[in-house]
């Protein structure tokens, strides 16, 4: 109990962050129409290749000659961005349709 | 300096994030919304890219930017390229995709985890491990699925519920002891790596057919929720935000998509509704259908004030949204008012109806959700019910014994005529005969959903 009481008070901001973030986003969410879900399932998955951050400082902080770290790094780097630019990509390509039909109408 | 400004622009990118899916939640303001987002991962890669850090600071650009860029062209190819009914599966793999660089990180950074490496730290990279290596492998299986590479029967063993279940308890309980003894060789690492790769292949084997979007967007937040965990590692904020994000959108998706087809997730999770054959399969033998042939059909259809269409799983398959517009074209321009009733698991996923229709050039409102539709229908001369069944099934409201009861549907059988256009008699996907058909003002026009509709466009061009 102590353990998790000063575990989460070290922690405070972050926590804070994570709590209200996860608020957020169950409300943000909530309020998005069925019409738009596949558009948004999309996009969120584009969304989820942020892990390709953690991916750029691995790499940026590994030693030139750990071929290990850097190959499979690289190849994360490589997929999260697959994740990223094809999942916008396709998001935007399905909304353009939305769009069009409305002007045209 | 330079990492104080830094520390702004993270946080401008995490604004975009939010402030993009909040675009999404109206049509007109969606695709900026998306390009707001897709600008918020943008900066936060940039700003990545140059951050300063404490001690050593190799860079390796090269390595960085060829990944980039393969990365940028390979997923842009893909994007093009994709049809809009084959979205489930991109969606899949791209989740996929995504799970696996959580799963390499973890892997790399648990590798090179020592003596020095604390426990909440650890712990927090064995939880990246696990989630992103079921999110990967489970993904890629249902890509595998939805693509009709490999079928329901091919990946499920007997008792397929207690194999998971030890599965998952061995998985656990392996990351578990491995964090506890704080020091983990690459062998024993690579073995926890193959058992969750496997229960994630495992978990998502028994689901099947109309329960595929659930997993999808289950293992999208999973996905997601390794991203966050991921950003704990890194002590990086935007990752946890936009990995929260994430988390949030496939769980609320997950848990509307459930309650739309009323199920519970763990039903969806476990198996099939009940087995599948208890229910009344296949026509009752004293029970008739009427059935109607095109060219009665496309008469009633000319004539009518108002038309619903209601399209299903059986429309996409059949990839017939297109000859449906035709239909709707040649309808409209003799003053029929057509509009189309979409139920909020039509199709392959949820709101994949509305993308399909789009791309049919169908202006979207003339869709009307579910509540806007029941209004409609009550008095509506014809209904088209286009490869759709349990949406449409009265058991919903009327029969407390059906396993569909208490699911919001569209009732169909308010209006004047139905009109059933399907390939069989046979149940749909919940097992049960729907009495829709055996209604008085019900006919049925059995066949493919394609080739009947351009038989109706045929015979209406001939008027």
């Amino acid at each position: 109990m102590d353990q998790l009481l000063s575990f989460i008070n070290e922690n405070l901001l972050l926590i804070y962050l994570l709590v209200f973030t996860v608020i957020l986003g169950f409300e943000v969410i909530s309020s998005i129409p069925t019409v738009l879900h596949t558009p948004l399932m999309s996009g969120a998955n584009a969304i989820s290749g942020i892990v390709i951050i953690g991916a750029i400082i691995l790499l940026r902080t590994s030693s030139p000659t750990d071929y290990f770290t850097l190959s499979l790094g690289a190849l994360g780097i490589l997929l999260a961005m697959v994740n990223v630019v094809g999942g916008f990509a396709v998001t935007n390509r399905m909304l353009e349709m939305f769009k069009k039909k409305k002007s045209t109408k | 300096m330079l990492a104080s400004v830094l520390n702004v622009t993270y946080l401008v990118g995490a604004v975009a994030l939010v402030l993009g899916l909040r675009g999404m939640s109206s049509p007109d303001t969606a695709r900026r919304g998306n390009l707001w987002a897709a600008a918020g991962i943008g900066i936060a890669i940039a700003t990545s890219l140059i951050y300063p850090f404490e001690g050593a600071e190799h860079n390796n650009y090269g390595w960085i930017a060829g990944a980039l860029i393969l990365g940028s062209i390979f997923g842009w190819l893909a994007a093009m390229r994709v049809k809009m009914t084959a979205m489930p599966q991109m969606v899949s793999i791209f989740n996929g995709l995504g799970g696996a660089c959580a799963v390499l990180l973890a892997v790399i950074e648990l590798q090179q985890a020592g003596a020095a490496t604390g426990a909440a730290q650890l712990s927090v990279l064995m939880l990246t491990l696990l989630i992103g290596g079921v999110a990967f492998s489970g993904s890629i299986l249902a890509y595998l699925k939805l693509d009709g590479k490999v079928w329901d029967s091919q990946v499920t063993l007997p008792y397929h519920g207690a194999v998971n279940l030890v599965l998952l308890l061995a998985t656990v309980g392996f990351g578990v002891y491995l964090t506890t003894t704080g020091n983990i060789p690459t062998g024993l690492l690579i073995g926890l790596l193959v058992l969750t790769l496997v229960y994630g292949f495992s978990f998502v084997a028994p689901i099947g057919g109309a329960d595929m979007p659930v997993v999808i967007s289950l293992l999208n937040s999973f996905t997601g929720l390794s991203a966050a965990t991921a950003g704990i590692v890194y002590g990086n904020q935007i990752m946890l935000v936009g990995g929260i994000l994430v988390g949030a959108s496939g769980t609320i998706l997950t848990i509307l998509m459930c309650r739309a087809m009323n199920r519970s997730l763990l039903n969806v999770i476990i198996g099939n509704f009940g087995g599948g054959g208890a229910a009344s399969g296949g026509a009752d033998g004293d029970q008739v259908v009427k059935t109607v042939n095109p060219s009665d059909l496309a008469i009633q259809l000319f004539y009518a004030k108002s038309v619903v269409i209601i399209p299903g799983y059986g429309l996409a398959v059949a990839q017939a949204q297109k000859t449906c517009k035709e239909l709707d074209d040649l309808l409209s321009a003799n003053g029929v008012d057509v509009v189309y009733a979409i139920h909020p698991v039509a199709g392959r996923m949820p709101g994949h109806m509305n993308v399909l229709l789009a791309e049919a050039d169908v202006p979207y409102p003339k869709l009307l959700d579910l509540d806007a539709a029941n209004d409609t229908l009550a008095g509506a001369d014809v209904v088209l019910i286009i490869g759709a069944n349990d949406v449409v099934n009265p058991d919903a409201e009327n029969d407390p014994a059906s396993p569909l009861y208490g699911m919001p549907v569209l009732k169909a059988w308010t209006a004047k005529q139905t009109v059933v256009l399907k390939r069989s008699m046979s149940p749909g996907y919940a097992g049960v005969q729907n009495p829709l058909f055996f209604l008085e003002n019900n006919k049925m026009l059995f066949g493919d959903a394609k080739a009947s509709l351009q038989e109706l466009v045929g015979e209406v061009k001939n008027l």
